[in-house]
C-alpha cells in the first residue's frame, strides 16, 4: 500500500470513529475549557449532524450539476450561441458574490432553516460546474468533432458519445470545486438555522467553549480534505479512462 | 461560420429579457411596505406603489425597453436602451418609498419587492449583454465602471433613495458602517499585502526548489479546502494560549477571539493563489530569454529583478485578483468569531430578522468584489499589453 493511500485511510478512520464516538477523546479536550464546562459537544450527536450536512451539500451539488450541465450544453449549441456571451459575463460577476451574500439574501426569499442554505448552495455550486463545463465543451479539438461526424453521428450521438466523455474530466473537476464550497457554505449555514456542523462551531463561540469550535472545525476540515481527495481520485481515474479508449482506437 | 443573419430576426436572448419584464411588471409587487422595520411585509404592485401617472409612465417605458431588446441587435443600441432603463427605474424606487411611507411615520419602512428586483436584473442583464459583445479593452471596461459607480453615488447622494429601508438603516448606524468598512477593508487588503510579500519570494524559491515546490504547494492545497469557519475556529485556540502565555502578544492586540484569527486565516487562503501563480508565471518564462539574459552577462539577481519578475507579472497579478475576490467575500465571516467588517450587519440582520440590516453588509460586500475584479482583470490586461 503506497504511503499517500495509508495516510487517506487513516483520515478517514479516524473522522468514523470521532464522530460516532466522541467521548472517547475527552481527555484531548479537557485542558481547553474551563472546569465545568462540558469537553465534547452535548446538544446532539455529532454523527446525526455530520450526515445532515453531507445530505444537504450532496442534495444542492446534485441539483446544481443537473442545471449547470444543462445550461452548458445548451450554450454551446448552435440554437443557444446567442446566450454564450452573457453566460460567460454571469460566471464571472457572480463568483464575485461571497457565499455568505448568498446565503443572507436567500433568508428574505424562503425564510430560516435548511431552505436558504439549500438554495445558496444550489446558486453558488452551478458556477464552477457551469464554468467547467464551457471550458470543457468549448476544448473538444474539432478534428475530434469533424471525424465524428464523419461517421455519420447525429448531433445528439456527437454529443453524448464525443463531447460529454471528452469533457467529463473538467466537469468533474467544477463538481469537486462546488462541493468544497459547499461544505463550507453549509456550515455558515447554521447561523440560519440550517441542521449541520457549523451548530457545533457557533455554539462554541457563543458559550466561549473552545473544545467545541475545535470539535467542529476540526470534523468539517477533515471531511472537506476527504471529499477534496476522493473526488480528485474520480478525476484521474476519468482521465485514465479517456486516455485509454483513445489509445484504442486505431 | 456564422451564416448571414436575415433582415428582420427576433433576438432570443431579448425574448427572455421581454418576458421577464412582463412578469416584472404585471405579476410581481414593486415594493414591500412593512409597518415597523420587523414586521411582516405587506407586498405592493407597482401600480399600487407609484402615482398613477408615473407607474404608466414607467411601464410604457419598460415596454418599449422589452420591444428594444427583441428587435434592437446593435450593441450599442441595446446598451443605450439599457441605461436608459436603470436611469428611469433606479429613481423611481425612491419615488415610491416616498409615496407608500405615510406623511410624519418614521416607523414604515419601504424596501424593493421581486417586481423591482427582476427589473434591474432583467435591464443589467442587457447592458451586460451588449458589454460583452462590444469585447471593451481594459480601458473601455474602467471607464464603463467609472460611470456606474459615478451614477450610483449621484443616486445615493441626491437623497432620492432617503426614504428606502435600507438607508434609513444606515442612518441609525453611519458611524459603525464607516468603522465596520475600514475594519474590513484592512482585513482583506491588509492580508492581501502580506499574502504578496510573503507569497512572491516563497512562490520565487519554490520555483527553483522543486522539494520545497511539493511541499508548499500541498500543504497550501489542504489549507485552501478547509471551510473558513472551520480555520476561523481552529486558528481560536492556539492564538488565545499565545495571548494567555505571551504578555507581548497581548499587549500587540492578539486575541483567540477578535480580528487576529481572521486575519491569519484569510493569510493563509491568500497564499495558494500567490505562490501557485508566482511559479507559473516564472515557468512560462522563454528559456531562450532567459539565456539571452545569462549572455549579456547578467547576474542572477538582476535576470530575476530585469527579465523573469516583469515577463511573470500577468499571472502574478492574476492570482491577486483571486485573492482579493476571494478576501472580499470571506472578511464577512470574520464578524462571527468577533473580527468585525460588513459580515457584523449581515449576522445582526439574520439575528433580528432585519433584512434590510443583512442588505446593508451584503451589498456593499458585493460591490467591492466586483469593483475590485474589474479594476484588477484591466490591470491583468494592461501588464499584458505593457509586454506585448
Amino acid at each position: 500500500m503506497r504511503p499517500s493511500s495509508l495516510v487517506r485511510l487513516s483520515a478517514l478512520l479516524l473522522l468514523v470513529i470521532f464522530v460516532t464516538m466522541p467521548e472517547a477523546f475527552a481527555f484531548l479536550f479537557e485542558p481547553l475549557i474551563t472546569p465545568g464546562a462540558p469537553a465534547i459537544y452535548n446538544q446532539g450527536s455529532l454523527f446525526a449532524l455530520t450526515m445532515q450536512h453531507l445530505r444537504t451539500v450532496c442534495l444542492a451539488t446534485l441539483a446544481s450539476t443537473l442545471l449547470a450541465v444543462a445550461l452548458g450544453i445548451f450554450v454551446t449549441r448552435p440554437s443557444g450561441a446567442e446566450f454564450l456571451p452573457l453566460s460567460r459575463s454571469l460566471v464571472n460577476i457572480g463568483q464575485t458574490f461571497p457565499p455568505i451574500a448568498v446565503l443572507a439574501i436567500a433568508v428574505p426569499l424562503v425564510g430560516f432553516g435548511e431552505k436558504p442554505t439549500f438554495v445558496a448552495l444550489f446558486l453558488y455550486g452551478l458556477l464552477p460546474i457551469f464554468e467547467n463545463t464551457l471550458t470543457g465543451l468549448t476544448q473538444v479539438p474539432p478534428t475530434a468533432l469533424e471525424a465524428a461526424r464523419g461517421m455519420g453521428m447525429n448531433a445528439w450521438q456527437r454529443l453524448v458519445q464525443v463531447e460529454l466523455p471528452l469533457a467529463l474530466p473538467m466537469i468533474l473537476a467544477g463538481i469537486r470545486l462546488s462541493v468544497i464550497i459547499s461544505l463550507g457554505t453549509a456550515t455558515i449555514g447554521s447561523t440560519v438555522a440550517a441542521k449541520g456542523l457549523g451548530e457545533v462551531i457557533i455554539a462554541g463561540l457563543q458559550s466561549n467553549n473552545i473544545a467545541f469550535v475545535l470539535q467542529g472545525g476540526l470534523v468539517v476540515a477533515l471531511l472537506a480534505v476527504l471529499v477534496h481527495d476522493g473526488l480528485g481520485l474520480l478525476e484521474r481515474i476519468a482521465a485514465r479512462k479517456l486516455g485509454r479508449s483513445l489509445d484504442e482506437t486505431p | 461560420m456564422v451564416p448571414p443573419r436575415p433582415a428582420l430576426s427576433f433576438d432570443h436572448l431579448g425574448i427572455v429579457l421581454a418576458v421577464l419584464i412582463g412578469v416584472a411588471l404585471f405579476a410581481a409587487p414593486f415594493a414591500t411596505y412593512r409597518a415597523t422595520r420587523i414586521a411582516s411585509g405587506e407586498a405592493r404592485l407597482l401600480i399600487e406603489a407609484l402615482p398613477v401617472a408615473m407607474a404608466s409612465a414607467l411601464v410604457l417605458v419598460a415596454l418599449g425597453l422589452a420591444a428594444g431588446a427583441v428587435l434592437v441587435r446593435d450593441p450599442l443600441g441595446r446598451l443605450g436602451s439599457a441605461v436608459i432603463g436603470l436611469a428611469v427605474l433606479l429613481p423611481s424606487l425612491g419615488l415610491s418609498a416616498g409615496f407608500l411611507t405615510p406623511a410624519d411615520n418614521s416607523f414604515a419602512r419601504v424596501s424593493p419587492s421581486a417586481g423591482f428586483w427582476l427589473l434591474s436584473l432583467s435591464f443589467s442583464l442587457l447592458a451586460v449583454d451588449a458589454l460583452a459583445r462590444m469585447r471593451l479593452g481594459p480601458f473601455g471596461r474602467l471607464v464603463a465602471l467609472a460611470v456606474g459607480v459615478s451614477a450610483l453615488a449621484l443616486l445615493l447622494f441626491s437623497g432620492i433613495w432617503d426614504d428606502l429601508s435600507i438607508i434609513k438603516e444606515y442612518r441609525t448606524r453611519a458611524d459603525s458602517f464607516w468603522r465596520e468598512a475600514r475594519q474590513h477593508l484592512m482585513l482583506a487588503v491588509g492580508s492581501m499585502a502580506l499574502a504578496c510579500l510573503i507569497g512572491v519570494p516563497l512562490g520565487i524559491a519554490s520555483h527553483r526548489l522543486r522539494t520545497l515546490r511539493t511541499a508548499v504547494l500541498q500543504g497550501l492545497g489542504i489549507v485552501q479546502t478547509i471551510p473558513s469557519i472551520a480555520l476561523f475556529g481552529l486558528l481560536i485556540a492556539p492564538l488565545g494560549a499565545l495571548a494567555a502565555s505571551v504578555p507581548l502578544a497581548a499587549a500587540l492586540g492578539i486575541r483567540g477571539i477578535g480580528a487576529a484569527p481572521a486575519f491569519i486565516a484569510l493569510l493563509l487562503y491568500a497564499l495558494l493563489p500567490i505562490v501557485a501563480n508566482t511559479i507559473a508565471g516564472l515557468n512560462q518564462v522563454p528559456a531562450v530569454v532567459a539565456d539571452a539574459a545569462r549572455g549579456m552577462g547578467m547576474s542572477p539577481w538582476q535576470r530575476l529583478v530585469q527579465v523573469e519578475l516583469p515577463l511573470a507579472l500577468p499571472v502574478i497579478l492574476a492570482g491577486i485578483r483571486i485573492v482579493l475576490v476571494q478576501n472580499l467575500g470571506l472578511a464577512t465571516v470574520a464578524a462571527l468569531i468577533g473580527g468585525g467588517g460588513f459580515g457584523t450587519f449581515v449576522f445582526q440582520g439574520i439575528g433580528q430578522t432585519a433584512i434590510d440590516l443583512v442588505l446593508l453588509g451584503a451589498i456593499p460586500t458585493v460591490v467591492l468584489s466586483f469593483v475590485a475584479s474589474i479594476i484588477l482583470d484591466a490591470l491583468v490586461d494592461f501588464s499584458k499589453g505593457a509586454l506585448a
